[in-house]
């Protein structure tokens, strides 16, 4: 397994490697120029010319693209086209928040959902039943952004119990950390809550209807071990997949949300450079997502292993 | 459903939610009353005043670098950093003396020197001072205090050139740093302005946070605009970036910042129902719209065609797509400067006002070269203003019979596109829109969309003789008298060569809570003599 786990951490590399070259390769051929950005609206052309020149980006492609590659190997991902910081130092300023977020998503999204899908399942016909996945269609179908004004207006607005924006760090106090995210979380957890409730009540629908569980039914166990020990376990494959790949998502979510909430992470920054064009910016969280999603597909290949017994590498 | 409707109904809602008296969270009672939180109106992703020269940049840069001189309300230039000049009887040299006790934030005093690095640096960057460095005989200092700029001919606008609010200000930094390459950014933050910045604590796109800087001294004057004393009330300031309008509504109204800058219209009735909320114009000199035609290509090369759109265009259509059915925040604009200001002129507007004649229009583009050519409208759609406009020109070019390549994009396309001079048909452009603070529009000085000397001016490039022949006759002007009529003649030249289309004039809105006190109208944010009870 550990050398399993190894050979897939290496084999990180080269698909960073290609993600890397396919983006600094669009990011070139796309339209749009960080000069013209950071010139302002009222410059002359020529100041514009010159602020390209002064940036490098009037070099050739493959001069650009060596010489970004030739720090990365060295550890370096660059300093920011605009504010003239190093692209680590603003990638560990933001990502503190976006982490923060994803993982009380999770969290949230996982105590809601599952519960949710397994009493759907248990319940499968009934007005439990119905309701259950009525709530998960309409989830399902909620933009993030809707759902978020919804719940600032509510609990922010209107009781005053929870902050309408903003971050504050861990190293503050777990409440006011918790404070800023249970909005965002609650907002961006919605259609994830709604996707792992239906896949949980599929997957546990159709090992319900296996002849263990009969066998386990007629030795008398109770309907809680039954569910949640002998049924969950086994129809864990499949909501493991969709928490994995949910994980994926939520860094795209994460973009809206911490638009809405105005939290300072990762996926505010990388709205602000491709809108900006600030490319060193891009390329460093581009590669860190690719990372990020890599690491996501091992940790779900190795949960496989934890429930499922049968599956070895 | 889109997200601006929705935002809309919600903050109405919670407009009237809160004007029924619920209390606001309670916040940190001392040190909120010393900390100003300011919404500012984009994100302040640079800080070099002179490299970068948007006006979020010019804005934060005010509160950390000083100017020799300082435009007030009156729109005149004042000492700030100065203490005296003396400029000869030929008007050929200028001798400047700061005044005593000027320090950085270092802790290092402000020498001429440092002013000569600062001055040398601005000019190679700003329209006025590449004027003046064009006339420049010498920049020298003569004593630590002292400084003298001798040119070759006279040039009575220094004062304005040095005190003005247009970007980039000729603010000033250290030596060390005002010797970086004006085409690079600077490495440090260090200025002489009331207060600091917290470099520490800048998370670009989120949070840049202002200290005030002790070792300030005030002048004595009154402060107005960018003159007299720049007295600092608050300990310390907080720009909270909120890229969402409806957010930024919310946090205001939730007490969690103290100021918004530029509220966006549709929001602007429901904050004005907020009892705790003040919403008011921000800036008297407001904005000028504007559309701008290629001029080296065809159709807009040819000057029938340019008049036929200006004839046909309605200014109202264009000012009810940008700030809704509020009246009073717009005006009609038969010119090109800045209503209200000493130098405002109707000379030539014939062509902008009264009824608008689609028939004209078209009879006078059936005379003209165009020959139903694709027209490249380059739109913004990340920037509301630009969108909003294009989408009203797209319309009229349509009504007129022209052919429109509607090209909407983002702002980061259309920056680099409209510098592209190869033919609209490969990878140029016919027309785009944006809009002129009208702070920048009270004069030629620092104007350069009304340029029009060819491959020197602003994008579109257009040429006309009299126009440029007015804009030096301004600049040679003795006098008011000969500054307005330099003005109503460039005016009517402007007009009749359309160096570009105005689509009229208009306000912005600003809003803060009512435990804000000192805010100023003006063309910038302007944080000294604002204090904040808790």
């Amino acid at each position: 397994m550990l050398s399993y786990i190894l050979r897939r951490i290496l084999s990180t590399l080269p698909v960073m490697g290609i993600v890397a070259l396919f983006v600094f390769s669009l990011l070139y051929i796309a339209p749009g120029d960080p000069a013209a950005v950071i010139a302002g609206d009222q410059a002359s052309p020529a100041d514009v010319e010159r602020i390209r020149q002064g940036l490098g980006l009037d070099r050739p492609f493959l001069v650009q693209f060596g010489s970004w590659l030739w720090h990365i190997v060295h550890g370096d991902l660059g300093t920011s086209i605009f504010t003239n910081l190093p692209v680590s130092a603003m990638i560990a300023q933001r990502i503190e928040p976006t982490l923060s977020l994803m993982a009380i998503t999770l969290v949230l999204t996982i105590l809601v959902a599952v519960p949710l899908g397994v009493v759907a399942a248990w319940k499968a016909g009934s007005w439990v039943d119905r309701t259950i996945m009525a709530f998960a269609v309409f989830a399902f179908s909620l933009p993030v952004f809707v759902v978020g004004y919804v719940l600032a207006y509510v609990f922010a607005l209107q009781f005053e119990w929870l902050p309408v924006q903003g971050y504050t760090p861990l190293t503050a106090g777990f409440w006011p950390w918790l404070q800023n995210l249970i909005l965002p979380a609650v907002a961006l957890g919605t259609v994830y809550i709604a996707l792992i409730a239906r896949i949980t009540r599929a997957s546990m629908l159709e090992v319900l209807q296996q002849d263990y569980v009969r066998t386990a039914r007629a030795k008398g166990l109770d309907q809680r071990n039954i569910l949640f020990v002998h049924a969950l376990k086994n129809a864990a494959v499949p909501i493991v997949t969709v928490i994995g790949i949910g994980i994926a998502l939520l860094i795209g979510g994460a973009v809206v949300t911490e638009s809405v909430f105005a939290i300072p992470g990762l996926g505010r920054l990388t709205i602000d450079a491709i809108l900006r064009r600030d490319y060193p910016v891009i390329q460093g969280i581009v590669l860190l997502f690719s990372f990020l999603y890599v690491l996501v597909n091992l940790m779900v290949d190795v949960t496989y292993t934890l429930v499922d017994p049968r599956i070895r590498y | 459903m889109d997200r601006r409707t929705v935002l809309k109904g919600l903050a109405g809602v919670g407009s009237l939610a809160a004007t029924g008296g619920l209390s606001m969270p309670a916040l940190s009672q001392g040190a909120a009353a010393r900390t100003l939180r300011f919404v500012p109106q984009a994100n302040l992703a640079n800080f070099d005043p002179i490299w970068g020269t948007q006006y979020v940049v010019r804005n934060a840069a005010a509160l950390v670098w000083d100017t020799l001189y300082g435009l007030d309300a009156t729109l005149q230039p004042q000492r700030q950093m100065v203490e005296s000049e003396e400029v000869s009887d030929d008007g050929l040299v200028w001798t400047f003396r700061l005044r005593p006790g000027l320090k950085f934030h270092d802790g290092e005093p402000v020498l001429s020197k440092d002013v000569v690095a600062s001055l040398t640096r601005w000019s190679a960057r700003d329209p006025m001072g590449l004027m003046l460095k064009a006339i420049q005989n010498e920049l020298t200092t003569v004593d630590d205090r002292t400084f003298k700029w001798a040119l070759k001919s006279p040039y009575p606008k220094m004062l304005l050139a040095l005190g003005k609010n247009s970007t980039p200000c000729a603010f000033i930094m250290p030596e060390r740093i005002a010797q970086t390459d004006p085409f690079k950014q600077i490495p440090e933050y260090v200025g002489s302005g009331p207060m600091k910045f917290a470099k520490s604590e800048w998370v670009p796109g989120a949070k840049a946070v202002f200290e005030k800087f002790a070792d300030y001294t005030p002048r004595q004057e009154k402060a107005s605009w960018l003159a007299g004393g720049k007295q600092m009330l608050v300990a310390r300031i907080e720009w909270v970036v909120i890229p969402d309008p409806a957010t930024a509504a919310a946090a205001l109204q939730n007490g969690e910042v103290d100021w918004w800058e530029s509220p966006i219209t549709d929001l602007v009735p429901s904050l004005k129902k907020n009892r705790n909320i003040n919403v008011d114009i921000a800036d008297p000199l407001g904005n000028i719209g504007s559309f701008r035609m290629n001029h080296l290509y065809p159709p807009f090369n040819d000057v029938k065609v340019r008049r036929a759109v200006l004839a046909a265009l309605s200014q109202e259509d264009y000012m009810r797509a940008l700030v809704g059915d509020d009246t009073a925040l717009w005006k009609p604009l038969p010119g090109f400067f800045t209503p209200d200001t000493p130098l405002y002129s109707e000379e030539g507007g014939e062509i902008l006002k009264g009824k608008r004649d689609l028939a004209m229009a078209k009879k006078l583009l059936a005379e003209s070269s165009y020959s139903g050519q694709p027209v490249t409208c380059v739109v913004a759609q990340d920037q509301p203003i630009t969108k909003a406009q294009g989408d009203v020109t797209a319309d009229l070019l349509k009504q007129m019979g022209m052919n429109v390549d509607f090209v909407a994009t983002d702002w980061g396309t259309v920056g680099s596109r409209r510098a592209q001079k190869t033919p609209p048909g490969q990878g140029g452009w016919g027309m785009f829109h944006t809009w002129h603070a009208g702070a920048d529009c009270i004069s030629p000085a620092a104007y350069n969309a009304i340029r029009a000397n060819g491959d020197k001016a602003w994008f579109g490039w257009p040429t006309s003789a009299p126009v440029e022949k007015e804009v030096l006759a301004w600049f040679d002007a003795k006098n008011l008298d000969e500054e307005k009529a330099a003005v109503n003649r460039l005016n009517k030249a402007a007009l009749e060569d359309v160096v570009y289309a105005p689509t009229g004039f208009f306000l912005s809105y600003t809003a803060w809570r009512k435990n804000v006190s000192g805010i100023a109208k003006g063309p910038l944010p302007f944080f000294w003599g604002v204090s904040k009870t808790a």
